[in-house]
């Protein structure tokens, strides 16, 4: 007969069968036990965060960057409601979480005891599923399910709330189960027939378009090498959502850049007019589709997802293949090989006028700037940043708004799983700490968080984080004293009334650097900015990078809401042009 | 139009709403009602009536039955996103009007008032098969099973005639013939 084991060591088993290393995580009162259980298991450490939230980005950015599940290790109550952010951040953006809680024991439930909320119910809409274990002989069963559930389909963060009482009791450790029922909730049947019809589509496109998402990162790095491969064999357009940079590389003369709200001029005309559009692993969310009765009025629309909810939710498809984007894109190549017999590339001179058409469109320049000698713009602050890390494997997070945007404009990504940002939440300062979990998934790697000085501040505490375990992540603030994308929608759209926009005390960086004990570098002008770029980069250990930008740039170009994609608004250098032209109006 | 001031777009044109009956199997466990109802709410789905019991002590399956409205799109994603569901084993969907499935609800009438009234009541529901589970000289409880809407008109004759509680079940559903749901 095999052992009791307690509840605490039953979680340690089964993080253990799942092959964890790593938990983010704040002790607490309910959930001591496990806390007490970590010392015996020294495969597993534990990082220790300032605050629940930062554990939960912590564990995204873990996930996003390795492929792996992250996990979290909250207390009850204050411990679980500080982690909701992040799950929802986490269910938005498709991120594999699962979140351990503790909760008061069994028979204290529901008498408002100390530290007692009703978590599973909170964490209910923000999660795929989660558990409240009330009997010891289910928790190995509901632990595996958990990392299941987490990383089957389409990935997203679980809980399982533990009561204090379940994590003394004992029961028999029951081994992870090989041969698990699926539910019905497997979805990688799709079939020859479909595929055949989506080859068809292919050969008889004149003006075709692809626009790939982070399902193709989440399906891990042989979708991007099939969709590498893909755009090779179709020489087709391809443009990437927020999420999906890195997919494709960046830096390829196919690749039109990111499309949507703040997309490219090329890419959003090209999905305008295209005849065929391919939607990999992306969802149309509205920050790309714009208006929806004229997104791409006159194309056939084919989508490949692994959700099939994603499918015929926004935007009508003709043509729905639901699977993983790995199987499906391989089995088209295939299948696109196969039908070619040798003479490859044979529909390629159908596109040609198109592509004429793309570089017309190109031409525009739309991630133009007028970059200035006196001040840094933030824009050139972030393509020096490349330039100086591109031969460096960096990883990059980012917090939200116009930074963001100037990040995914200006920052080429040539591999999946190097963009971290917050995309369907949106979530101010999930940067820094994703930083900080990037960092223990990649220990000898360039991380560096891309940062608004607004953002920021909202989990700054994590810095101790960084510097309690020696991670040199790099925070590069892009400081304009705003909460920049706000300032620039009340600019256009509430005739400037910059209504709480305005950060009157700001912190000063270099000495917030020094009391966290790690090192504060400041840049103010664009002549030291390369060296000040290069000193960061040098030092061994984390650094705040407070750098000085002009406070009134905005981002562009941007679609205005409400708008479909063939109407930009582009930036300073054509809005002088067509002033002169008299034509500008039609676009703002 | 307006010219939308927010970082969204205004909503467009509106497609037509039908009425719809979801009948959903789930694992019978604590929390899977609201994870049900939640979909519903947080989404912003209509339920007009719900009914829900056990229907297979050994297997521990429940049978939820929702009637709702939505534009085919919005029926489509609320198939979807039931389905998502972990606790959710099989979902089927049918129109209102559809002829091949049986559509009952029950519903009970207290009655109050002297013995000519409470037998009017009897008679005006005689079609539904009226069936008195209580009664004193001056009260009857009256049990019928009938359509949603025919429930919803005898509650309205009724009221006249000394209708002072009613209770339903919320509309249950059946296939006709030998099939089942799929």
């Amino acid at each position: 007969m095999s052992k009791l084991l307690t509840g605490a060591e039953i979680v340690f088993k089964c993080l253990e069968d799942q092959k964890v290393e790593h938990i983010f995580g704040y002790p607490g009162g309910a959930v001591l036990p496990i806390y007490d259980e970590l010392k015996n298991h020294p495969s597993i450490k534990h990082i220790l965060v300032r605050h629940e939230q930062g554990a939960g980005h912590a564990a995204e950015g873990y996930a996003r960057s390795s492929g792996k599940p992250g996990v979290v290790l909250v207390t009850s109550g204050p411990g679980a409601t500080n982690v909701v952010t992040a799950l929802t951040d986490a269910y938005m953006d498709s991120v594999p979480l699962v979140c351990i809680s503790g909760q008061v024991p069994t028979h204290l439930i529901g008498t408002d005891a100390f530290q007692e909320c009703d978590t599973t119910g909170i964490t209910r809409p923000c999660t795929k599923h989660n558990w409240l274990v009330k009997d010891i002989n289910d928790l190995s069963k509901v632990m595996h399910e958990a990392f299941r559930v987490a990383t089957t389909g389409r990935p997203g963060p679980v809980l399982i709330d533990i009561p204090k009482d379940i994590q003394f009791a004992k029961a028999k450790y029951k081994k992870l189960n090989k041969e698990k029922k699926l539910n019905g909730k497997s979805h990688n049947k799709f079939s020859q027939d479909q595929i055949d019809g989506l080859v068809k589509l292919l050969s008889k496109a004149k003006k075709p378009i692809i626009y790939s998402g982070g399902g193709v990162i989440n399906s891990g790095p042989k979708a991007s090498q099939a969709l590498r491969e893909f755009v090779e064999l179709t020489g087709f357009p391809i443009t990437s959502t927020l999420q999906g940079l890195g997919a494709y590389p960046g830096d390829d003369n196919q690749f039109l850049g990111m499309l949507g709200m703040h997309g490219t001029y090329e890419a959003n005309n090209a999905m305008h007019d295209c005849d065929l559009l391919i939607n990999i692993g992306a969802r149309f969310d509205d920050r790309i589709t714009g208006k929806i009765d004229e997104f791409s009025p006159n194309s056939k629309k084919v989508h490949i997802d692994i959700d099939p909810s994603s499918i015929n939710k926004i935007i009508k498809v003709d043509l729905a293949i639901v699977g993983d984007v790995t199987s499906v894109i391989s089995k088209i190549n295939k299948t696109i090989a196969k039908r070619k017999n040798g003479h490859s590339k044979s529909n390629k001179s159908n596109i040609a006028k198109w592509w004429e058409q793309i570089e017309k469109w190109r031409e525009k320049d739309s991630l133009n700037f007028v970059n200035s000698d006196e001040s840094i713009k933030p824009q050139h602050a972030v393509q020096r940043l490349y330039e100086l890390t591109k031969n460096k494997d960096t990883y990059v997070t980012t917090e939200v708004g116009q930074h963001q945007m100037w990040a995914a404009q200006h920052y080429k990504f040539n591999k999946p799983n190097r963009w971290m940002t917050s995309g369907g939440l949106g979530t101010m300062g999930y940067g820094l700490p994703a930083a900080v979990g990037v960092q223990i998934a990649h220990p000898e790697k360039l991380v560096i968080d891309i940062a608004g000085e607004a953002s920021v501040l909202m989990t700054m505490q994590e810095m101790s984080t960084a510097v309690q375990y020696n991670l040199p992540i790099k925070i590069f603030i892009l400081n304009n004293q705003y909460m920049g994308m706000v300032r620039q929608w009340q600019e256009l759209l509430h005739e400037k009334n910059y209504s709480e926009s305005y950060s009157e005390a700001l912190p000063d960086f270099m000495k917030m650097a020094e009391a966290y004990g790690c090192k504060g570098i400041k840049a103010d002008s664009p002549a030291e900015l390369d060296d000040k770029i290069q000193e960061m980069i040098d030092y061994d250990g984390p650094v705040i990078f407070d750098c000085h930008v002009d406070p009134n740039e905005n981002c562009f170009p941007m679609i205005p809401s409400g708008k479909p994609h063939n109407q930009m608004i582009l930036g300073p250098k054509d809005q002088e042009e067509n002033k002169i032209k008299g034509k500008g109006k039609a676009l703002v | 139009m307006p010219k939308s001031k927010s970082a969204y777009s205004v909503p467009t044109k509106k497609q037509k709403s039908d009425t719809y009956i979801f009948v959903v199997w789930v694992d019978n466990e604590a929390g899977v009602l609201a994870r049900v109802v939640g979909l519903f709410s947080g989404r912003g789905y209509n339920i007009e009536s719900l009914a829900v019991a056990e229907v297979d002590a050994v297997k521990n399956i429940s049978r939820i039955t929702i009637v709702t409205t939505g534009t085919p799109q919005v029926i489509d994603q609320i198939r979807l996103q039931l389905t998502k569901l972990v606790p959710v084993h099989k979902v089927a969907e049918f129109k209102r009007e559809d002829k091949d499935v049986i559509f009952k609800e029950m519903a009970l009438f207290k009655v109050v008032g002297k013995r000519n009234k409470i037998e009017k009541c009897l008679n005006a529901c005689k079609k539904f098969n009226p069936v008195i589970l209580d009664e004193t000289k001056s009260s009857a409880v009256i049990q019928i099973t009938a359509l949603r809407r025919e429930i919803d008109v005898m509650n309205k004759k009724l009221k006249p005639l000394g209708l002072i509680s009613t209770s339903r079940t919320g509309a249950v559903a059946m296939t006709r013939g030998a099939k089942i749901f799929n």
